[in-house]
């Protein structure tokens, strides 16, 4: 007996071919996107690039100009009702009603989300204590409350349907450093329960919480993956600082043998000895790297003080991925020649 | 989800908005004070002329007091709500903008009877307090007739008023614009009919076609009509169906506004 094939789990988030255009202005060009069930996603990008354009219209609120986003598997421009009975959304700025109370507000938004009358009350109360809002804010009108209130309030009305996806649109805007460890803590918490799409301008706090990142830049996707991934496709090479007792000459004569592409940087005397910092960069494709700084160890073991690689942040496959992309814009714009994936 | 539930938690909504806005309250206070000086004015004419009933008189002067309640009930309803950034929170819910619209509607409209049913107590108490003191005992001074008609012509007419000041805060952010659109759209609602009744259409006959349809959009005298006690149902019709005009107007703005 054979056993029949099971189908397929859909996709939490899926966009194909997706553009919004206002005009002649191209604000989303062609995004395509997945986001796996359970899987915390960061979408990142500069002021502009189209991230909340793209959530707004995956959360069905506009519609696009051609393409298509789904929710588990629901059009959301056919059935946005259906759809976003799937989905919890915040919207940058989250506004909301300054004259409601807290725990007033989130009761409503539960009913109006589907939650039964009879679990309003419980459900309302799990999020509120999810996001540390029982003890401070719960009678608390909303337009006292400060910011990083307000904030968890909008991440605690996310929740309340019992969403399959979220989509959060910069939520850690404003906020303290406590307030922002504190919404990580609780997005962590959601790894594996419910798949989030979270944008954010602080990319350590992306590389943090997220499984992925997709960089999106000029309305079109320009990288996407891993941080580890993008880190291989944007950063090219490898750095590795080294303190040591000897000369940039001293140390390029002793690798520059076996690694010809090996760039010795001398970035001065540290403050306490004659010893020098210098960073070392070779191609991340050169498999010598690990043995020719193991060499170095061995033959100065008196003169060499500190070795370590330096692993570079999201920040900088970030600009690398962005440059990467006006850069090619700007040839294509010169050249004539059509953008790649596209007739 | 079930659509008359989501409906009616938003009506319950708007209801309570509506409860905890000073706008009301500033509008209820003014409206009943309004009505009661008009009402107490009305009464004095008619003992002077005896030409209208006190009652006839007070509704004939009813387009005073919409020209502002209606605003001041209705400008928030959608203004307020976009200039917040609210309204697009409430689109990512499962709810559909014409049961935003229709329990935005129902809010204000139930506010505007609850009001005119609260200023219906003005002509009982004269009534009652003048009556039973034996210094009034007038018959006139409550026909029945006229109270039921009156009040079925305010209902009609309301539902449209409401729905015109509905339409207008789907226009704009700015409650003040909003207002204002209303009350410019109101006076040309009530006094239109009677502007053109003036212009003598039946003189002419290539005019003399536009004689009916003027006499169709003159209020004041389909409200003369139910204040004889007749239920006349091509007002109704015309209430009831620009009404609706203005509901999907502004189901119309709100999809392509949000």
């Amino acid at each position: 007996m054979t056993e029949e094939p099971r189908p397929m789990p859909l996709p939490a988030i899926e966009v194909k071919d997706l553009c919004k255009r206002y005009g002649s202005v191209t604000a989303v060009d062609r995004v395509n996107l997945t986001v796996e069930r359970g899987e915390i996603v960061g979408f990142l990008g500069p002021n502009g690039a189209g991230k909340s354009t793209t959530m707004r219209i995956v959360a069905g609120l506009m519609p696009a100009t051609s393409g298509i986003a789904y929710i588990s598997g629901i059009p959301v421009a056919w059935h946005p009702e259906e759809a976003r009975s799937h989905l919890g959304y915040m919207p940058e700025n989250n506004p909301l009603p300054e004259e409601m109370r807290v725990t007033e507000y989130l009761r409503w938004r539960a009913r109006l989300k589907g939650v039964s009358n009879r679990q309003v009350a419980a459900r309302v109360d799990e999020v509120m204590e999810s996001c540390d809002l029982v003890r401070k804010a719960r009678r608390c009108l909303i337009g006292t409350l400060s910011k990083g209130f307000r904030q968890r309030v909008g991440i605690a009305d996310a929740l309340l349907g019992f969403p399959d996806v979220i989509i959060l649109d910069e939520p850690t805007i404003g906020l303290d450093p406590h307030q922002i460890m504190a919404i990580r803590r609780l997005i962590k918490e959601l790894r594996g329960k419910v798949s989030v799409l979270i944008s954010s301008h602080i990319l350590p706090e992306i590389e943090q919480v997220c499984d992925r990142v997709i960089i999106i830049n000029q309305g079109r996707i320009v990288a996407s993956g891993t941080p580890d991934d993008l880190r291989d496709e944007f950063m090219p090479e490898t750095e590795f600082l080294l303190i040591a007792d000897l000369s940039a000459l001293d140390v390029e004569a002793i690798l520059l043998p076996f690694e010809p592409k090996v760039r010795v940087v001398n970035k001065g005397v540290v403050p306490s000895g004659n010893a020098r910092r210098f960073v070392v960069t070779m191609p991340s494709t050169s498999s010598l790297a690990p043995v020719l700084l193991e060499k170095l160890w061995e033959t100065q073991p008196g003169r060499v003080r500190e070795l370590h690689g330096v692993v570079p942040s999201l920040e900088d496959v970030f600009v690398a991925a962005t440059r990467r992309s006006w850069e090619m814009k700007t040839k294509i714009k010169n050249t004539g020649a059509t953008p790649p994936g596209q007739p | 989800m079930n659509t008359l539930r989501i409906l009616l938690i938003l009506f319950t909504h708007e209801l309570r908005i509506l409860a905890i806005s000073i706008p009301t309250y500033v509008a209820g206070a003014v409206f009943l004070t309004l009505m009661g000086g008009l009402y107490w004015f009305a009464l004095l004419v008619s003992t002077s002329e005896r030409e209208y009933t006190p009652l006839e008189g007070w509704f004939h002067l009813f387009a005073l007091p919409l020209f502002f309640i209606v605003p001041l009930l209705t400008m928030r309803s959608f203004a307020e709500e976009r200039r917040l950034g609210t309204l697009g929170a409430l689109f990512s819910t499962p709810v559909r903008p014409l049961q935003v619209v229709l329990a935005k509607f129902s809010a204000a409209y139930a506010l505007y009877l609850l009001l005119w049913t609260l200023a219906l107590l003005f002509p009982l108490l004269a009534w009652w307090g003048l009556g039973s003191h034996g210094q009034h005992n007038d018959p006139r001074l409550l026909p029945v007739p006229t109270l039921v008609g009156g009040y079925i012509f305010v209902v009609a007419s309301g539902a449209l008023h409401v729905s015109v000041g509905i339409l207008a805060s789907s226009l704009t952010r700015s409650t003040f614009v909003a207002a204002l659109l209303t009350f410019c759209a109101l006076f040309l609602l009530v006094t239109i009919g009677n502007l053109l009744g003036r212009i003598p259409f039946a003189t002419y006959s290539w005019t003399s076609f536009l004689q009916s349809p003027s006499e169709y959009l003159d209020t004041f005298k389909h409200l003369d009509v139910f204040l004889r006690g007749i239920v006349d149902t091509r007002p109704l019709f015309f209430f009831a169906s620009g009404t609706l005009l203005a509901l999907g107007l502004t189901t119309l703005s709100v999809e392509s506004k949000t």
